[in-house]
């Protein structure tokens, strides 16, 4: 004895957003049953598990039947199979096209490749983010990134046009595209540190004004890649350590600009040779494709660390000193 | 040669991939009419293919156009194989061929394959040419509109109606051909659809020619089913009721105010040219005299016998001798009630079958109701030798009509409405069923032939018909004039028995009319139609459902068939029972839209009947139900029964208080016959029902009435109480019922829900009835809670037109299908009705959209313009009307002053009571929340069951759409196995349907119903097949909000201006 069909077409699909919800984190039938009944939706509505397991199955089929159309946003809303009020529709593209911030960091920089993908189980334990969640968000990434990587004109306008994504996604998903196109190492112990929105912000910077779509505003400018004549003069910085009248004049210029714009300031311009040294080299290398990658690492290892450890050496001197003085 | 077809192919989207290598398609189209082919270039290397063909032109007899679809194949171009097909459109160009309907079908139309689903969209534009046709022996009826409607269709008005018409048409069914055997399932599949569109077409234009014959213009409540007969063929029947419809002008002010425009059309109603010219106007708007535009005259006799028909109904149309005593008896004027029945029955007995497939009629049309009549037959299916003679078939269905005949004249009815046919297959076992609603009619709409002045003269006022209570009052009052000697109260009229009270043809209860007092009512009635508009009601009415399932024994042929006709009456006892107990659970005392459905398997029967419950001020308060014990000598004994009792009656209570069941309080003398008191008792046996005919199954040999006595030691009254008890209450907010329109609720919003919901259930073997019945129960009950559930973003709101269906596919399986539509309203203005007769009609007559205002009017102007004896009584009926709406206000203000003595919690308010007074407010307020969405690319397209869509008004009509779709897989686990495979399919369908009617220029179906859904499953080879047959009347709406800014100001203008004739 038992339910061997159980259907519920709407003509307007009937979609319930905490089951949406649930189905996107990847959880199965029977645990969002679960979630459901402990949610208390039984009680409001007076209704049996049962029904409750017959609602989650019908639903769980539709967003299957939609995954489809979601993987290209464009055809949800002139496709005939589903009728979808727009602002349904919207909601199904940005939930869809979501991603958790601790899976995000574990796979950006990386080669969105099958090698990547079949290490998403390890990714999955680590995060606690079900595999299916996992290879869901992977694959937005992917797909994302192979429809824009060829096309021209500015990477946040393509992918919100061709996904349909609210501004803020579409921007986060140019920095996941930047960054797996120019393969930016953010694995490291040292990086774990930073958030995503950190690496975020860093990239619509460096989209903003180091691609070839920056400098030039001709039809063909390309958001992805750097600009390479742009890295190759970055090699003629080197003068600004090497040249000891150019040193104390960048200094003398970066210090007017940062006094009293910084509370660190003294020590910064302690150690201004230094960090302009840091700089400078890393910038210098940045024509390497490898050195572009370890990017972000470099600027930690060779600026950040060394300007904090001064700064933390200093405020330890600078208590004991405070301390030792007896007048 | 008389029709040009035209078809153009512009685009094509969304396309399959179809070489792997490339992953792109060369696609071309063929499109394909009768024998003639035409193919579109290649499109090569593209998914979105832009063709931008020449027009396609085929030339072709108006006969085909009827019958045949237009194909558009789509198809993949392969240089070096067999060009592969990537799927296929059917176009029926039908609602092309009625000038009323749609102009040209133009639009993206999902590309279909039997076995792959919807494969991308394509674009096209086709359109048609006719041609006058003057052969007077032609054999098509191109212009004769069809409507799924069951009622009067909202932008029309009755003329006349004409009749039963039926016809049906049998082949063999593709799919057990020979040829099955060696060709593929999708040409397999290919084949039948097409048969089936053939069929239906021809069907249709079969019909079309019955109802020009009768001199009707349009089939309403037309009802087209499939009998898949298996090895013996394939059957497509329908039925319908011919009428005479006139299309109301949509520039109701122009009409309204000058009466002369209505001159020209009601030439057109005019008898004299009836018999020879009941041809139809090709063109819209108001008919001119012109004659040109209808077809010549034809000889009915001959045309009757080129027509190889193959129903042999004779269809007696005698014209002349038509209604020679009714025409003197309008004349005389003062002739009995006798008479006015002689005279209708008289026009009725005319005909063969005086049935009508309506279910909601004009006000003053139906007079009174007798009760269900229903017929069954078991038949043994034997091989349709010669498919133009299909008599056998045919011979069956006359069998049975003459059945629902007999039982109507035993019920003092000449006439049945509210009437539907169906049929239940197994094997070469088949029960044919019939049932209807025994009625008497007004002879008004129903005469036809050549009519004399006299007439004429008596048929004018016949024609002014409006729906507002109000308005069939005036009416009934100057009828009165012409024969009729009641006036009765329309709320009320329709259950006063039309049998005679001496000669009752079953024992029932009669009392005196609670409404008027002065007819007699049954105590509970029992009807097939829809609650009549004008109906007085308490309280709310719910879904009813008595649902048996039984076994039965594994017999083959003649020895099964007596099987099953041995089991029928039982079951139909049974289920007779059960509605009954449950009704009086409900504390209620009438079921409307009865509708039981008896479905045949190799080892058993199932049954269910569904009604809506209502109680009906008219009719006596049902009594309780009683539980008696045989052996009260056992103490646990009575205390399980006092238990059982007291749960009952708590049940009882606990509904009334649910649906707001608070009869008004009856004095009992005016009435002279006892009344019952809810709490008094008396013992009653079943009586010995025979045939399912009956309204009533009480017994009268205790004299008194009122209490429903349950033998507790009787095995069938145990399980009758438990399936009483265990149904559950519909959740909070939700209602539900299996009519159009749910009595109490009127302020509908604009959100609706269509759905359809299917549920295969396997049952596990050796069980017994009890057992069965309980699963059976169950599966019901929680497929409701399961609407319940997906609903619930909806409440409050009303379950409308819920639709079960029952089969069972193979042994073991039952399926369920239900399709309904959920409909949100404003708890706010909840209104609390019924507490007189009159109020409650008039709300509802200015909550209904204000169609029915411009109808009036526009029938007033119509009416006085032509007769001036007429004239004054046209404007008094707007007067009259008009006094309604201000009867309306005052009665506002009245409540206003008793708002404070309405019981507390009630969810009644002041504030909701004044939102509801002004007439344009009270309009707009169900036009607030969503309206439809823009900015999407794809056209909103809502489906209905109901012949409504709330808060919009319907103006125009563009043709009935009728779908066949056969869907097969190969692979049923890759697609999400049964349930995946059918919710897909079914969405294709819904997505087919839309896409059709948005390319016909509509936003909307009506009458939407899945008149077929036949799913088969063979898991173990990892296939399945289903067949699903949708219909509907594609329609185009406006919201009313948008009509409001123009017609609120034309209408108040017109309402002064009748103001004033009202004074004089």
């Amino acid at each position: 004895m038992s339910v061997e069909l159980d259907v519920f077409v709407g003509n307007t699909t009937i979609m319930d957003k905490e089951v949406y919800q649930l189905w996107l984190n990847g959880y199965t039938v029977n645990d969002a049953v679960k979630v459901r009944i402990e949610g208390g939706v039984m009680e409001e509505c007076e209704a049996s598990a049962e029904v409750l397991l017959s609602d989650t199955m019908d639903q769980y089929r539709t967003f299957q039947m939609c995954e489809r159309l979601l993987h290209h946003p464009a055809k949800l809303a002139n496709q005939l199979l589903f009728q979808i009020p727009p602002d349904r529709q919207a909601m199904l593209i940005e939930r869809y096209y979501a991603f958790d911030d601790s899976f995000v960091r574990e796979v950006l920089g990386k080669k969105l490749s099958k090698g990547t993908k079949k290490d998403l189980d390890d990714v999955s334990t680590k995060t606690g983010i079900t595999l299916k969640s996992c290879r869901r968000q992977f694959d937005n990434f992917k797909r994302v990134f192979k429809v824009v990587e060829e096309l021209k004109g500015p990477l946040v306008e393509n992918i919100r046009q061709h996904f349909l994504l609210p501004d803020q996604l579409a921007r986060d998903y140019a920095a996941i595209v930047f960054f797996a196109n120019n393969r930016f190492e953010t694995g490291k112990k040292k990086l774990h540190y930073l958030t995503f929105q950190d690496f975020a912000f860093c990239a619509g910077q460096l989209i903003n004004n180091w691609t070839l779509g920056a400098v030039d505003n001709i039809m063909e400018d390309m958001d992805v890649d750097l600009d390479k004549e742009f890295l190759q003069e970055l090699k003629d910085l080197k003068i600004l350590i090497t040249d000891k009248d150019l040193l104390d004049q960048h200094k003398s210029l970066v210090c007017t600009a940062l006094r009293g714009k910084t509370n660190v300031f003294n020590e910064m311009e302690a150690n201004f040779k230094n960090l302009s040294r840091g700089l400078v080299n890393i910038a210098a290398k940045l024509i390497n494709a490898k050195d572009v990658r370890d990017f972000f690492i470099d600027l930690v290892e060779k600026f950040i660390e060394p300007f904090s450890l001064c700064l933390l050496y200093m405020g330890v001197i600078k208590s004991c000193i405070l301390r030792m003085y007896h007048d | 040669m008389p029709g040009k077809l035209k078809a153009k192919i512009v685009a094509g989207r969304h396309l399959p991939v179809m070489d792997r290598a490339s992953d792109l398609t060369d696609a071309f189209v063929e499109v394909k009419f009768g024998n003639t082919t035409f193919k579109t270039d290649v499109y090569p290397k593209s998914l979105n293919p832009q063709w931008n063909s020449e027009w396609f032109k085929f030339e072709v007899d108006d006969e085909d156009l009827q019958d045949e679809p237009l194909q558009i194949t789509v198809l993949d171009h392969d240089t070096y194989s067999a060009n592969d097909a990537i799927g296929k459109v059917y176009i029926d160009i039908d609602p092309l061929l009625c000038s009323e309907a749609a102009t040209v079908i133009s639009g993206w139309l999902p590309i279909y394959d039997t076995i792959h689903g919807i494969r991308g969209e394509i674009n096209v534009l086709v359109k048609v040419d006719l041609f006058n046709d003057l052969n007077r022996f032609r054999q098509s009826s191109c212009g004769v509109k069809f409507f799924c409607t069951t009622s009067i269709p909202r932008c029309y008005r009755a003329i006349m109606v004409h009749g039963f018409v039926e016809e049906l048409v049998v082949n063999e069914d593709p799919e057990y051909q020979w040829i099955d055997r060696i060709r593929t399932p999708r040409a397999s599949n290919e084949a039948r659809q097409r048969l089936i569109f053939l069929m239906s077409g021809e069907l249709q234009r079969k019909i079309g020619l019955k109802v020009l014959e009768m001199g009707g213009n349009a089939v309403v409540g037309y009802l087209q089913c499939f009998d898949l007969e298996g090895e013996s063929g394939l059957v497509v029947r329908a039925i319908g009721t011919a009428c005479t419809l006139e299309k109301i002008s949509s520039t109701l002010p122009a009409t309204a105010t000058h009466p002369s425009n209505s001159s020209p059309s009601k030439d057109m109603k005019e008898p004299g040219f009836g018999e020879e010219a009941p041809g139809v106007p090709l063109s819209s708007g108001p008919p001119t005299p012109l004659r040109a535009q209808t077809f010549s005259s034809f000889s009915p006799s001959k045309s009757y016998s080129r027509q190889s028909s193959s129903s042999d109904t004779e269809l007696s149309l005698t014209p002349k001798t038509g209604m020679g005593s009714g025409g003197s008896a309008g004349k005389e004027g003062g002739p009995l009630k006798a008479l006015l029945r002689q005279q209708t029955q008289s026009a009725l007995e005319q005909r063969e079958y005086p049935f009508f497939t309506l279910a909601a009629f004009p006000p003053g049309f139906l007079l009174h109701v007798g009760g269900v009549v229903s017929a069954r037959s078991v038949k043994l299916l034997d091989r349709i030798h010669n498919p133009d003679e299909p008599e056998t078939r045919d011979a069956w269905w006359e069998e049975i009509r003459q059945e629902i005949k007999s039982h109507a004249k035993a019920l003092g009815c000449h006439a049945v409405v509210g009437y539907s046919e169906s049929t239940s297959i197994c094997e070469e076992v088949c029960i044919l069923s019939a049932s209807g609603t025994a009625a008497i009619l007004s002879s008004r709409f129903m005469q036809d032939g050549p009519l004399d002045t006299e007439h004429r003269l008596s048929r004018q006022p016949l024609c002014v018909f409006s729906t507002g209570s109000e308005r069939v009052e005036g009416d009934m009052g100057s009828s009165a004039s012409l024969g009729f000697e009641e006036v009765v109260s329309p709320g009320c009229g329709f259950c006063h028995i039309p049998y005679d009270e001496l000669n009752i043809p079953f024992p029932a209860q009669l009392t005196y009319c609670y409404c008027c007092r002065r007819y007699k009512v049954p105590d509970v009635l029992f009807t097939t139609i829809d609650l009549p508009t004008e109906a007085n009601v308490t309280g709310k009415g719910c879904l009813i459902q008595a649902r048996l399932c039984r076994t039965k024994k594994k017999a083959q042929g003649e020895g099964n068939a007596t099987v099953i006709s041995n089991l029928l009456p039982f079951l139909e006892y049974e289920l007779h029972t059960q509605l009954m107990n449950k009704l009086k659970l409900r504390g209620m005392n009438a079921l409307f839209g009865l509708r039981i459905q008896i479905s045949v398997g190799e080892t058993m029967l199932l049954g269910l009947a569904s009604a809506t419950g209502v109680y009906l001020t008219a009719l006596p308060s049902p009594g309780g139900i009683q539980i008696a014990g045989k052996t009260p000598s056992d103490i646990t004994y009575e205390q399980h029964i006092s238990n059982m009792q007291k749960k009952i009656n708590d049940t009882i209570a606990k509904n009334k208080e649910l649906y707001e069941i608070n009869p008004p309080e009856v004095v009992e003398e005016i009435i002279g016959s006892p009344i019952p008191e809810p709490r008094q008792r008396s013992r009653l046996f079943r009586s010995q029902s025979e045939s399912s005919d009956e309204v009533s199954e009480l017994d009268l040999s205790h004299g008194k009435k009122d209490a429903f006595v349950l033998e507790i030691d009787d095995t069938d009254a145990v399980e009758d109480i438990h399936a009483l008890l265990t149904d559950s209450p519909t959740p909070a907010g939700f209602y539900s019922c299996n009519t159009e329109i749910m009595p109490g609720i009127q302020n509908w919003t604009s959100a609706i829900q269509m759905f359809t919901s299917v549920r295969v259930f396997r049952l596990n073997a050796n069980l017994t009835n009890q057992g069965l019945n309980k699963i059976f129960s169950d599966l019901c009950e929680n497929l409701l809670k399961s609407l319940y559930f997906k609903l619930r973003s909806m409440v409050p709101c009303c379950l409308c037109h819920l639709n079960f269906t029952v089969a069972i596919p193979e042994d073991e399986l039952i399926q369920v299908a239900v399709t309904a539509v959920a409909m949100s309203f404003d708890k706010e203005q909840l209104l609390e009705n019924g507490k007189q007769s009159g109020e409650k009609t008039l709300i509802k007559a200015i909550t209904e959209n204000d169609e029915q205002l411009q109808f009036n009017l526009e029938l007033n102007a119509e009416t006085s313009a032509p007769n001036p004896l007429s004239s004054p009584k046209g404007l008094s009926e707007v007067g009259s009307h008009l006094s309604a709406r201000d009867r309306c206000s005052s009665w506002i203000e009245q409540l206003k002053l008793k708002a404070h003595t309405i019981r507390r919690g009630s969810v009644k308010t002041t504030s909701s009571m004044e939102k509801a007074s002004p007439l344009p407010e009270g309009r707009s307020r169900s036009l607030r929340s969503n309206r439809s969405y823009s900015g999407s690319s794809v056209a909103v397209v809502k489906m209905t069951p109901l012949s409504f869509i709330p808060g919009a008004k319907i103006i125009k009509y563009l043709g009935i759409i009728n779908m066949f779709f056969i869907r097969e897989t190969t692979s049923l686990r890759e697609e999400g196995g049964v349930s995946g495979f059918l919710h897909t399919f079914i969405a294709e369908v819904f997505a087919m349907v839309r896409a059709h009617v948005a390319a016909l220029g509509g936003n909307a179906v009506v009458s939407y119903s899945m008149k077929e859904c036949v799913f088969m499953e063979n898991p173990n080879k990892n296939q399945a097949q289903c067949l699903i047959n949708v219909s509907g009347d594609a329609v185009m709406f406006v919201r009313e909000s948008e009509l409001e800014s123009t017609s609120v100001q034309t209408q108040s203008a017109t309402t002064h201006t009748s103001n004033g004739a009202e004074g004089t």
